[in-house]
């Protein structure tokens, strides 16, 4: 059951719906009332957010395919852009990422729309040979009435790193999930999420670790800020496996709530089936400090400038362990400029 | 400069402020001494806007213009600066962040062009220097870690680089050893000038050797109970509030 299947089949039953536990915050079934026809071919359009820090580039336009593999110690920085040109259709893209073992990729990926009231699922697969490194840092900008789910599937290696900052402002429906098998043995995951949405907008980060194997790490925080009548959905699930024990994992999701309309829904979870691991999660909603806020404005601050600024050092966290520093820059400003615009 | 005139503010429905009366011309520098609970903290948010503080009746005017109208950035940007008693901690946004971020807002209220960075920063060097701020404390997040002294030095680097028009002191001298009180008091003198006010609201006597004002006020139950020359402050301290106890 899922969207890639529905917009396959045609059927709505595919979709997922309230009564799946984890789609209970983010119902397709509901929303989609029938399956929209496919979306026509496109040519792109601009350049994309990460043009200035990466020559090479890939284009998915309202779906399709796209292979990216680097050999044995091979050291690449794509930018992976995947783009919306439609209006009320609908569009399917499928990507395969594979990092044979010691080769390093920068996958910039950015969702970008140039149309409204489309349907777009991504579904990706992510493989890391042995001590092969991948740094994705996904920047989704969808259409306020779109729906767009994206998937990752993602397998490590021994003593791979993987690490992954996704930064989303909602849609419609918005959900970007990864699901991770981790083979312990040394490999290390950092799984980081911000996300900045206003208006009446959604958005759902999900992610599934899985620890299976002995020594393995993960690292993982999102922070995020709702505004106007827009929702974040947080659900992160760490599994350790019987066995995988010297496992070491965090996880913390941190979210302000801007506005009273706006809401946060947040589901941890540490499931540990084994013995000697370190674990750890921390989970909170709050507000801006009313007294920073006062601060800032007798400095000479417009509500907005203080709200943003103040909320730019809260997310900043997360953004500064980026470590393309081209990709953290951009983060930066886009997340700078998104904040000022969140109503 | 300054016109307060028969001030009423309250406080989750409790009056504080009852009728206060103060004038403070341009170029003079005037103290405000009181007891503790007398209200003098609630008159630095009342004249700064800040939320809470409920003014029930009476006017504050700045050159004129009615201050209580506007909103606490619009207040900045007319030249409106509190030293805060108790300066906040911003985490993730280093002092020189911030800083130029309210200037630049102050200059976009006043329609003025912004500051450049190089231009920012030269200015922020000089003035950190007679300080005696060390230059790398204003990219480290705003006064989060910093000592009660720190933060104190750290408020009057603000005052000088926004080169407000009304100054406000609160407590400024509390948490400051004698060498960095001469500091901030030098600090503070640099910045008097004929088109400035200043206004130092303090419990105790000592800032005022350093800081020398033209008049004394005493605020007692929410009101001016005397006023009087410097040799006012030097009572107070010999004698203490009692007579002025409500």
């Amino acid at each position: 059951m899922s969207l890639s299947r529905a917009l396959e089949t045609g059927d709505l039953a595919e979709l997922p719906s309230r009564r799946d536990e984890d789609w209970r915050w983010s119902d397709l079934r509901g929303l989609i009332r029938a399956i929209p026809p496919a979306s026509p071919d496109a040519s792109a359009r601009g350049e994309g957010p990460f043009a200035a820090v990466c020559s090479e580039t890939m284009l998915v336009i309202n779906g399709g395919s796209a292979r990216i593999h680097l050999a044995a110690g091979e050291k690449k920085t794509i930018a992976l852009r995947l783009i919306s040109r439609a209006e009320g259709t609908s569009h399917s893209a499928d990507v395969a990422v594979t990092v044979a073992e010691g080769a390093e990729l920068t996958l910039l990926e950015s969702h970008e729309s140039f149309g409204a009231g489309y349907i777009t699922d991504v579904e990706m697969d992510i493989t890391l040979g042995a001590s092969a490194v991948l740094e994705r840092v996904v920047v989704a900008t969808e259409a306020a009435d779109a729906i767009a789910v994206t998937l990752a599937r993602v397998g490590i290696g021994a003593g791979s790193k993987f690490a992954q900052t996704t930064l989303a402002i909602g849609a419609k429906r918005q959900r970007i999930e990864t699901r991770l098998a981790h083979p312990g043995a040394g490999a290390a995951v950092r799984l980081d999420g911000v996300y900045l949405v206003g208006e009446k907008r959604h958005t759902d980060l999900t992610s599934t670790v899985t620890h299976k194997g002995e020594g393995g790490t993960t690292d993982q925080l999102t922070k995020g800020a709702v505004a106007g009548q827009g929702r974040g959905v947080f659900q992160g699930r760490i599994t350790v496996e019987r066995g995988a024990d010297k496992t070491d994992a965090k996880m913390g999701h941190h979210a302000l709530i801007l506005d009273d309309r706006g809401e946060v829904d947040s589901k941890p979870e540490l499931l540990i089936f084994a013995d000697d691991v370190a674990c750890a999660h921390g989970n909170t909603v709050g507000q801006l400090d009313e007294q920073a806020i006062f601060y800032a404005r007798q400095r000479g601050m417009t509500l907005a400038e203080a709200r943003a600024l103040l909320t730019e050092a809260f997310i900043g966290e997360v953004i500064d362990r980026i470590e393309h520093d081209g990709a953290r820059d951009v983060a930066r400003t886009w997340a700078s400029e998104k904040l000022r615009g969140l109503t | 400069m300054l016109e307060i005139q028969n001030l009423h503010a309250t406080v989750g429905g409790t009056e504080i402020l009852k009728g206060l009366t103060l004038s403070v011309p341009a170029g003079q520098v005037h103290a405000i001494m009181g007891p503790n609970g007398a209200g003098k903290s609630t008159l630095s948010y009342v004249l700064t806007g800040r939320e809470g503080y409920e003014v029930t009746d009476g006017t504050v005017t700045l050159d004129g213009e009615d201050l209580l109208a506007l909103e606490p950035d619009q207040r900045a940007a007319k030249g409106v600066f509190l030293s805060f008693q108790y300066p906040i901690e911003i985490p993730g946004v280093p002092g020189l962040t911030f800083l130029r971020t309210a200037l630049n807002a102050q200059k976009k209220a006043r329609g003025e062009d912004e500051v450049s960075a190089p231009e920012f920063l030269k200015r922020a060097r000089e003035v950190a220097k007679s300080l005696k701020i060390d230059f790398d404390m204003l990219k480290r997040p705003l006064n989060v870690g910093f000592s009660g002294g720190e933060k104190k030095r750290m408020e009057i680097f603000q005052m000088a680089m926004l080169s407000p028009r009304f100054l406000i002191l609160d407590e400024t001298d509390s948490g400051l050893d004698i060498d960095a009180l001469k500091v901030v008091a030098d600090g503070v003198n640099a910045l008097r000038s004929p088109d400035r006010s200043m206004l130092i609201i303090t419990h105790y006597q000592r800032l005022l050797d350093y800081i020398k004002p033209d008049q004394v006020h005493v605020l007692a139950a929410g009101r001016i109970a005397a006023s009087g020359g410097p040799e006012l402050a030097h009572q107070l301290e010999a004698e203490g509030y009692d007579k002025y106890a409500a």
